[in-house]
């Protein structure tokens, strides 16, 4: 997806806007462009950073530090699999192993057609229902073979 | 007839929303007038979904209900089914708990407030507000709550420091960054009795002067923020928040922020700098958050579970609280059961009880049915312990003394397939993959730690020493916890299982 950098400005604009008047607005900004853009794009950055009177480097440093923020945009569908202690003492490791094979990627890559993107997450809070996955937002708890396969079937759709 | 399907997470993910649309279809199908309340959850997860018929005996419930059992539920008349577990508050896991902070969820409506206030929500908040701030913190004091993050510091002490510091602005934040594998009970209370959290930040602020707060949220927790923000919402409409708190001319507010998927921002100093705009780097202490926190100005930085206990220490009094308990650990605690186990959830329960009756009676041993082999208490930073420690009792001093931490009391089971040495590497990726980069000893130590277990896990007995000798570096050198205690892992997966690190074996042999 190209992004116009004009209409980045104007709707990055709208956003700070929106933010005025908060204390320390840097966060809730870049989740408002992500939520606009489907990842923040560079051309957000200098707008930002002129707004709220910090360099361009700090702002690009806060991005680049939170595992949330993307430079690009991800794919149609993004799953989230638990990787943490708990998913992992209900074999979470052999169900993400399977995921990477059926889907021919790597963590935070994403399959060739742009169907699906593959991220790791560090605990879902679902550690009693484990292996826990997150699919595009919604929870899934209990991740074995089966519901692994029938959550591929669904974002591969 | 009236009827509760849980909304928690945890019930939503193993299929709670397609329950709930199936019983409200079938109910049209026979023109049965349903009442669906979507509560919080009992913390009976792997009951989940657990559906709750309202009787004139009183909650029945029945579980795990799959949308395909809902038709037969109805043909049964909601009785004699082989799903039905009978009366809710009998069953043997809600028996054996002392609920006082986890008293309403699962029960009420979560974002209904007159359903908050018929049980027993609000009076401790009304009850504050009667009272001196001195009165206020010597009643956090006397309770003998101690941080429920992990740290363990008295609470009440660190609201006085924050009272005593003179400023214009102070702050109340709520620290809701539950990244612990193993741990769910913030997530729990705020999805289940999100009133309480509020009430707990409107008291630490009137007891403070502190008049703003924010609770900080993890992305990873949707559900949760969605249904924090909404009850904010309500306590604001309602004059529970604002500039006259129940038209007592005092003021608090408070607003819901979502971090960005950064585990060390649970740190608390990296928590400041994350809400501020900021990377989540660890700040160095001194100055302690309670004089200089957020934007520098006094701020009390508390766990949900901290805050939420709040609201019934000033109900009923701070000696109701400290009577549960053992030794300097006072009131209860919610215990997380989680990973392999036959009965996983929350556990509300009096400091005390021994690790050997959590995992083997409470939670029934493991889902597999394999032997259990180690057990993690206080997420990725917390130890790994043996059967052989099962006998030490659940508490602050008692855990520290097994080399260990209670942590924010997530408890992960493992059988006997897992592989030590790959835990031990894994808490070690783990630290290098969140190491926020401000110390050496954290962001060098924590990759050096993967290649040393690699070694050992290659046959190399001289890298056995090394490790040992890193871990002491990070424990000593780390500016906070998540390369501090990185070791505690570690070193009680190479202490405790020495098997499962091949060299060594031979090496004894």
């Amino acid at each position: 997806m190209q992004v116009d950098e004009a209409d980045v400005c104007a709707r990055v604009g709208d956003i700070l806007d929106a933010h005025g008047g908060m204390e320390g607005p840097l966060l809730p900004i870049l989740h408002a462009v992500q939520d606009a853009f489907g990842h923040v794009p560079m051309a957000a950055l200098p707008v930002i950073a002129d707004r709220l009177n910090l360099s361009r480097a700090e702002v690009h440093g806060v991005v680049s530090f939170y595992h949330d923020f993307r430079s690009q945009p991800h794919g149609r569908h993004v799953l989230k699999l638990c990787r943490a202690e708990a998913c992992q003492s209900m074999g979470g490791d052999q169900v993400a192993d399977r995921a990477r094979a059926l889907l021919g990627i790597d963590w935070h890559q994403t399959t060739p057609d742009g169907a699906v993107t593959l991220e790791p997450v560090f605990c879902l809070g679902l550690c009693a229902c484990a292996p826990a996955a997150l699919v595009d937002g919604r929870v899934v708890g209990r991740v074995d073979q089966a519901r692994l396969d029938s959550l591929l079937d669904e974002v591969r759709a | 007839m009236k009827i509760h399907v849980p909304r928690d997470a945890a019930a939503r993910a193993v299929g709670a929303d397609q329950v709930a649309a199936a019983i409200l279809a079938e109910a049209d199908r026979r023109g049965i007038a349903v009442t669906l309340i979507r509560n919080g959850s009992r913390g009976m997860v792997w009951l989940e979904p657990l559906v709750e018929v309202t009787t004139p005996e009183g909650r029945m419930a029945f579980g795990p209900v799959a949308a395909s059992d809902v038709a037969g539920l109805f043909d049964a008349g909601w009785q004699g089914h082989p799903l039905a577990l009978g009366p809710t508050e009998e069953l043997p896991w809600m028996m054996m708990q002392t609920r006082l902070t986890f008293a309403r969820c699962g029960i009420t409506d979560p974002l209904c407030l007159e359903d908050y206030r018929a049980h027993h929500g609000l009076k401790g908040l009304h009850r504050a507000l009667t009272m001196t701030r001195d009165a206020m913190l010597q009643e956090v004091i006397d309770s003998g709550l101690r941080g429920r993050g992990g740290a363990g510091f008295p609470t009440g002490i660190k609201w006085k420091t924050v009272s005593d510091a003179p400023a214009d602005q102070k702050y109340i934040i709520c620290n809701a960054d539950e990244g612990d594998s193993g741990t769910f009970a913030d997530r729990m209370i705020m999805e289940g009795d999100p009133f309480t959290l509020i009430e707990g930040m409107t008291i630490a602020g009137l007891a403070t002067g502190a008049t703003r707060g924010y609770v900080y949220m993890r992305s990873e927790y949707p559900d949760a923020v969605q249904v924090m923000a909404e009850a904010v919402r309500i306590a604001r409409d309602a004059g529970l928040l604002g500039p006259s708190v129940m038209g007592s001319g005092r003021a608090f507010d408070m607003d819901i922020r979502v971090g960005a998927g950064a585990y060390v921002c649970g740190e608390e100093t990296s928590l400041l700098n994350s809400l501020e705009g900021k990377r989540g780097v660890v700040r160095a202490k001194p100055p302690l958050p309670a004089l200089e926190g957020f934007f520098g100005k006094p701020t009390v930085v508390n766990n949900v579970i901290s805050l939420a206990s709040i609201p019934v220490i000033f109900d009923k009094g701070a000696a109701y609280y400290r009577d549960f308990g053992l030794g300097r650990s006072r009131g209860t605690i919610p215990l997380q059961i989680a990973g392999n186990v036959r009965r996983g959830g929350l556990f509300e329960i009096a400091f005390g009880m021994s690790l050997g009756q959590i995992v083997d009676d409470i939670a029934g041993g493991t889902a597999t049915g394999r032997p259990v082999k180690a057990v993690q208490v206080g997420g990725p930073l917390g130890a790994y312990f043996p059967r052989a420690l099962f006998d030490t009792p659940f508490c602050y001093e008692e855990f520290a003394g097994a080399e260990g931490l209670v942590g924010h009391a997530g408890i992960v089971v493992f059988d006997d397939s897992a592989d030590m040495l790959k835990q031990a590497r894994f808490a070690m990726e783990f630290c290098a993959i969140e190491s926020c980069g401000k110390c050496t000893p954290c962001r060098i130590g924590a990759v050096r730690g993967m290649e040393t277990v690699d070694r050992i896990a290659r046959g190399d007995a001289a890298a056995i020493p090394l490790l040992r000798d890193l871990c002491a570096t990070m424990k000593s050198g780390s500016l906070c916890a998540l390369g501090g205690f990185t070791p505690y892992p570690v070193m009680s997966a190479l202490t405790h299982f020495p098997e499962d690190f091949v060299p060594l074996h031979e090496a004894a042999e």
